[in-house]
């Protein structure tokens, strides 16, 4: 056991706190209000420079090869300040680990070098369908084979940087005679495809800057070199992949909460009620004292999946562990933190009801908390024989 | 940044799990039943097997091994039985570590050495019926007289009280100063004249782990039995506690983990509506929830106990280990009896011992309420 960090996971999560709170925090507020998308894609382009787009991938492709610990740092780092540029970073550092880990060489050094550089804003995951969230094995999509070409037909729900995403990663149905999960296929499908349409964009509770629309596509013809992965194998790809986001998105959770508590901590310093500041009453000390407790447990179980995966052990556990109770903690430590500003934190004159906003989706995208328990559940009851 | 145990800590854990497993459990829930402490197997075998004195140097009868492995072993010593989880960590961090942190190295070798090769019991005397989370109330004296200290006063809730040898005994030496200034610490042994053991509780639960009143009554102790400056007892005492933290902590963690194994044991077996309980996602919500707050504490426990080896200022991690598993335990054993419904109200099944057990570490060596205390003011100072 060591609980230190290294030099260079030191060095970047300073950059990153450096760089969210010189250029994210000023705008957030700004950004939550739907305005100035452009500070918004010129911030994208800034942390693209900086390596952030493809911490945990090789340098060969464009990638800063800092590991996962990294990534996880620099996450939380950036979701302190704004949580919308940290889910559009997330997710985009995963669809290079994900064309990295099963891509081909060609799409490899074809897609991800144009993430990591900027030259693609951000990429995009298109897994969920309207009938298809918890249960993707339920989607029906379909990619048809037509000669050398594939043809996709079908719509994607909820997909995080839909407008501005370069390179889609879409999940198709290619065998609908196969069993459950079995006959879903993976594929690399480039913004400006023809038959691909950006449709109606959610409007949300939180995370505002970071759209969330509908894809869809019809009769959009993809060459045959865009399938990703063997044929029928996307359904365990999105399984096994899809888990180091969790740590991604817990990582998130983790920046918002520790946002909240510091500022509501810093303003307890501050205000005074019946003659004493608010941090002199144990009810707050104990809000305080628990949401820190909780958010450093969280902590604890990111680093550590975050090490399992870096050292190519099984991790799918320990991601779920991670992601389930930072996003859990998250939203407790939000709403405690509102709590102790009172009516103030229900304005927004302070930050902190976004940061509560912003939480609320931590529990439910990359996996719901439920799944995460089911997940967590299953590989116990398997590995306990 | 490695989360992984070393070979030496996973070797610590093999030996304490066997010797747990075939020694200690066959015989937890009859102890608990009688209120019976085996010193021979509760204590005596935890020497042989170098644990007594597991932190500390080989020079003073130690197996200098770190704070994490300390931890594993009383995890995995109360992973079967919580009351011989407490009475190692009673002995070693609040009965040995002040010597070992405070003492001279005359009272270390006099003292710290049997208590850490395992032929002598340590324990600690803080609490009195006034002073219980205000340890500021110390209300038991040390008059000096001549070349020895004279004590007067009773001590309560004292954990391997009437079993131990030596006692690390606070009292105030001066009654003109601040409440927390006049506090001063001392070794007492046991079969000392003017010592005697008062009413032994009969408790909830860890009812095999002596909890005894301690009579001191014109007790006569040698002057240099005082443990650090005078005055400082208070100080002692509250460094002393923050390294028993992690002893609690682990406490709480090993309780929380046999809970957990039992009732996912017996969720595979148990069959309603013609499936096993565990194929309910009632159950296994249940079970996730369990595995991953289990984690989540041990990973503040690990960290608390890395610091401490490490020379890092652990304070608030302890508090934060101790307050955090502690909550987990008493969560942990109530949805294990939960699981084993029915069943796991009787005493046939070990999950009702284990929620009994639990309860007190959210309440001895610094209730959970002091330790967010402790917590909000190591965030807002």
């Amino acid at each position: 056991m060591n609980l230190d960090l290294n030099a260079e996971q030191k060095l970047i999560q300073q950059t990153a706190r450096e760089f969210a709170a010189a250029e994210l925090a000023p705008l957030a507020a700004e950004l939550d209000r739907g305005e100035n998308q452009t500070a918004f894609f010129t911030n994208l382009g800034k942390l693209a420079a900086l390596g952030f787009m493809g911490l945990n991938v090789r340098a060969e492709y464009g990638g800063s090869a800092a590991g996962v610990v990294a990534f996880s740092l620099a996450i939380t780092e950036i979701a302190r300040a704004c949580a919308s540029t940290a889910v559009t970073l997330s997710v985009s550092n995963m669809v290079c680990e994900v064309i990295q880990a099963v891509g081909s060489d060609e799409q490899r050094h074809t897609y991800i070098p144009r993430i990591c550089s900027g030259a693609y804003l951000a990429g995009a995951f298109a897994l969920t369908e309207a009938g298809a969230g918890s249960d993707p094995a339920g989607m029906t999509t379909s990619a048809r084979r037509d000669g050398d070409d594939w043809v996709l037909n079908g719509s994607k729900i909820f997909i995080t940087s839909a407008p501005y995403a370069g390179v889609f990663v879409v999940w198709a149905v290619t065998d609908k005679t196969a069993p459950r999960g079995k006959g879903i296929s993976c594929f690399l499908v480039e913004a400006d495809t023809p038959g691909l349409t950006i449709g109606k964009q959610e409007e949300k509770l939180g995370q505002h800057a970071s759209a969330t629309n509908e894809v869809i596509f019809s009769d959009c013809r993809i060459p045959s070199d865009a399938l990703m992965g063997k044929l029928n194998d996307g359904y365990r790809i999105a399984v096994a992949e899809l888990a180091g986001g969790r740590i991604g998105i817990g990582s998130l959770a983790l920046g918002l909460g520790l946002a909240a508590m510091d500022s509501a901590t810093r303003y307890s310093l501050e205000r005074k009620q019946f003659g004493q500041r608010l941090a002199d009453f144990q009810s707050t000390q104990w809000k305080i004292a628990d949401g820190f407790t909780d958010l450093e447990a969280a902590r604890l179980l990111l680093m550590n999946a975050a090490f399992q995966k870096e050292q190519g052990r099984s991790f799918a556990r320990a991601a779920s562990m991670a992601k389930l109770f930072a996003t859990e903690s998250a939203n407790r430590a939000c709403y405690a933190a509102l709590q102790i500003y009172g009516g103030y934190g229900y304005t927004r004159d302070f930050p902190i009801e976004r940061y509560a906003r912003d939480a609320r989706i931590t529990t439910i995208y990359e996996g719901t908390s439920e799944i995460q328990r089911l997940i967590i559940a299953r590989d116990i009851l398997t590995s306990f024989n | 940044m490695i989360f992984a145990l070393n070979e030496e800590q996973k070797l610590i854990r093999q030996t304490v799990r066997d010797f747990a497993e075939k020694e200690l459990k066959p015989g937890t829930a009859e102890r608990d039943e009688t209120e019976t402490f085996d010193r021979k197997l509760m204590y005596d075998k935890l020497g042989e097997l170098g644990l007594t004195g597991i932190v500390f140097p080989e020079e003073y009868g130690g197996a200098g091994a770190d704070y994490i492995s300390y931890a594993i072993a009383v995890e995995e010593l109360s992973r079967v039985c919580g009351s011989t989880g407490v009475t190692l960590s009673a002995h070693l961090s609040l009965g040995a570590n002040p010597i070992f942190t405070f003492g001279t190295e005359e009272q270390k070798n006099q003292y710290l050495t049997p208590l850490a090769d395992g032929r002598k019991m340590g324990a600690f005397a803080l609490t009195e019926t006034a002073a219980g989370s205000d340890a500021g109330g110390t209300k038991t004296t040390a008059m000096r007289d001549g070349d020895s200290w004279v004590l007067n006063g009773t001590k309560i809730f004292c954990t391997n009280g009437g079993e131990a040898e030596i006692y690390i005994v606070f009292a105030r030496t001066d009654k003109n100063a601040q409440k927390h200034h006049g506090i001063s610490a001392f070794i007492v042994e046991k079969d000392t004249p003017g010592f005697s053991f008062g009413k032994k509780e009969s408790k909830l639960g860890i009812r095999s782990s002596p909890t005894r009143e301690l009579v001191f009554d014109n007790c006569r102790i040698p002057a240099g039995n005082l443990l650090g400056d005078q005055g400082s007892g208070f100080k002692i005492a509250m460094k002393t506690l923050d390294g028993g933290r992690i002893g609690i902590a682990a406490q709480a963690l090993g309780i929380a983990q046999g809970a957990f194994e039992e009732a996912l044991n017996y969720a595979k077996e148990r069959k309603q509506f013609d499936q096993a309980i565990s194929t309910f996602q009632a159950v296994q919500f249940k079970l996730a929830d369990m595995a991953t707050e289990i984690e989540a504490a041990r990973l503040l426990i690990y960290q608390a106990a890395y610091k401490a080896s490490a020379g890092i200022p652990y304070g608030k991690d302890s508090a934060m280990a101790k307050m955090y598993a502690s909550d987990v335990a008493m969560k942990v054993t109530t949805e294990a009896v939960q699981v084993f419904g029915g069943y796991g109200f009787t005493r046939d099944f070990p999950v009702e011992r284990m929620m009994r057990d639990a309860k007190i570490t959210q309440i001895y060596e610094g209730t959970n309420e002091v330790q967010r205390i402790v917590i909000g003011a190591a965030i807002t100072r």
